[in-house]
């Protein structure tokens, strides 16, 4: 008796091992399926871009393409850098002092993606609105962005993000 | 159990592959409520759309380029060269709208006459299933064209992914295959745009393996109890079926030939942009009442959860409606509701379509708040404190009278048997 409960036992773990190892094969062998569908190696290639930001005078933005989205650059003027030092960081719903936004000022550099579902707000031409705070507005859901990018109204839940970047000289600027 | 056949050709083939015996089942001796009024025609006329969908979607792949800097130009090309492009386009185009016109009609129908309510759970939740493979084909088929609404709408959707805690932004550009929607995005959207309608053939047929286990539910919502109730499928059901079916033809071909463009956006025929977005975007027609329902939380995953809750809510239907009674007509109250959730939906597909903001974000908060109320609310309260009205005891009897004679034609007589 204690004999045949025995082989039972033995053949239990053979059962549970195949299983697991089984388990283990189908796993590895769907990764690749998974993964094909992440950035390929050449998508990842184009992943820096280098701009002159003196041709942008002050007040003036510009727009450039970055890893397949807009990024905006605009020069700000010294009352709208005021501005978004003004606001205390407790009326942020994504709080951010105005310092951490840009390494020179009058240079804001942000990702032009709104960080609700993704359109591009307005407020790159001068003809465009700039929502409530004097930022960018974007147009599909009703997000506000103030002068530093950092949202104040709407459903849009982060600032606009602030790609990574650095000043390759006095005025060039290497985004990525 | 094995039908007789006439043709000796046909008995030959019959028992080695019994398909002419399951036909005679399925179709002539399945029993069928007598009953049945014009709102079972949108079953039927549902897998003729899919069929239509199928054909014209495999003609318009043998001519369409899934490439970004093609797949414009070759929608266009479609629309001017290619032999009768421009008839197969504007039929694959707006039979995705009358799809879900006679599916969102189907599934009203079902509401209403409590065709969800035991035993027919799992028919009712495989047909949501359908639902959402349906809304995942449409969305990824509208991308194919790159309009500026293509590519803005995939940007809008596939960024709700991203609403997910932590994983999210990985998931968006796991889903994009790069760092915004592009050529991979296109690729794979045409990839699956092809494939998801035959997985949604293999639901259907799930969907009418549980529909046949036991048979089609009918306006009394009563089961059959004899044979007196039943008349086969076939030709009574197939014939009147095809009558509704010349209707639905007629429709569509009106919208087809005299106004193709009625359910699309001019913006989608303007190339896309992925610098620009369009200052109103709104997504197809039938995507409208979960848009505003997305809209109206001011709260990215709030609205996210909410719109898929949505659809959750359907899923869990058969168990939130406990009534014993199926069909509304012997539910006054129901009723009334009922109909207030049709105007509900109709009031969310409106505000969907426009801009939010003003009172058009206060009435679809409205709107979205009465939906949700309506299904985990007033329908679980109804089937404690409603009094429902009294049930027939057969199909037959209201039009043949419970033995009693001459008792009337119309409906009234329902009220005085038993």
């Amino acid at each position: 008796m204690a004999d045949t409960h025995q082989g039972e036992t033995r053949r239990d773990f053979l059962y549970i091992a195949t299983a697991a190892v089984g388990a283990v094969g189908a796993a590895s062998a769907v990764w690749p399926f998974v993964d094909q569908m992440n950035p390929a190696a050449d998508v990842l290639a184009l992943a820096s871009i280098e701009f002159d930001t003196a041709t942008v005078t002050e007040g003036m933005a510009v727009t450039v393409k970055w890893r397949g989205k807009p990024v905006f650059v605009r020069h700000r003027t010294p009352d709208e850098i005021e501005k978004a030092r003004a606001v205390p960081l407790a009326d942020l719903p994504d709080p951010a002092a105005d310092a951490t936004r840009a390494l020179k000022p009058e240079q804001l550099i942000v990702v032009g993606v709104c960080t609700h579902l993704g359109c591009v707000p307005l407020g790159q031409k001068p003809s465009d609105p700039r929502g409530d705070y004097g930022g960018w507005f974007c147009p599909c859901h009703g997000s506000h962005y103030d002068t530093a990018g950092r949202i104040r109204k709407g459903p849009a839940p982060k600032n606009l993000v602030v790609p990574d970047y650095q000043y390759v000289s006095d005025t060039v600027v290497r985004i990525g | 159990m094995a039908a007789k056949f006439e043709n000796s050709i046909v008995r030959w083939i019959d028992h080695r592959l019994p398909i002419f015996t399951f036909m005679h089942h399925e179709l002539h001796e399945y029993p069928t409520p007598k009953n049945l009024n014009y709102w079972w025609n949108f079953g039927s006329l549902a897998g003729i759309a899919l069929v239509i969908m199928l054909i014209s979607g495999i003609t318009l792949a043998m001519h369409y380029t899934p490439h970004v800097d093609y797949a414009f130009d070759s929608v266009e090309r479609i629309m001017r060269d290619v032999n009768y492009g421009w008839l197969i386009r504007y039929i694959h185009m707006n039979g995705a709208s009358f799809f879900f016109i006679v599916v969102y009609i189907h599934i009203f129908r079902g509401l209403y006459f409590g065709s969800y309510k035991a035993p027919r759970e799992l028919l009712w939740m495989l047909g949501v299933v359908i639902m959402l493979l349906m809304m995942a084909t449409a969305f990824m088929g509208y991308v194919l064209p790159w309009g500026q609404m293509s590519f803005w709408g995939a940007t809008v959707i596939t960024n709700l992914f991203s609403a997910i805690p932590v994983v999210g932004e990985s998931i968006v550009t796991w889903l994009w295959g790069g760092f915004a929607v592009d050529n991979p995005t296109l690729n794979r959207f045409f990839s699956l745009h092809y494939l998801l309608p035959f997985v949604i053939i293999g639901v259907v047929v799930l969907h009418l393996v549980a529909l046949h286990r036991f048979g089609s539910n009918n306006p009394l919502g009563v089961d059959i109890k004899s044979a007196k109730d039943q008349i086969p499928f076939h030709p009574y059901y197939t014939v009147k079926d095809a009558f509704g079916l010349g209707v639905f033809l007629i429709v569509f071909s009106a919208v087809v030939f005299f106004a193709p463009n009625f359910f699309g956006e001019p913006d989608n025929y303007i190339p896309a942009n992925p610098l620009v977005t369009p200052a109103h975007i709104v997504p197809e027609w039938y995507f409208l009442p979960f848009y505003a329902i997305l809209r109206s939380i001011p709260d990215k995953l709030g609205g996210v959860l909410f719109m898929f809750g949505s659809i959750a809510v359907l899923f869990i239907l058969p168990w939130l409606d406990r009534s014993p009674v199926r069909s509304g007509q012997f539910r006054p109250i129901f009723k009334i509701f009922f109909w207030i959730l049709v105007v509900d939906v109709v009031a969310l597909t409106y505000f969907g379509g426009k801009p939010a903001e003003g009172w058009y974000v206060i009435g679809s908060r409205f709107a979205t708040a009465y939906y949700f109320i309506h299904f985990l609310l007033v329908l679980p309260l109804l089937s404690i404190f409603e009094t429902p009205r009294q049930l027939p005891k057969s199909i037959s009897e209201p039009v043949l009278g419970g033995g009693a004679g001459l008792a009337g034609a119309a409906t009234a007589p329902r009220e005085n048997d038993r």
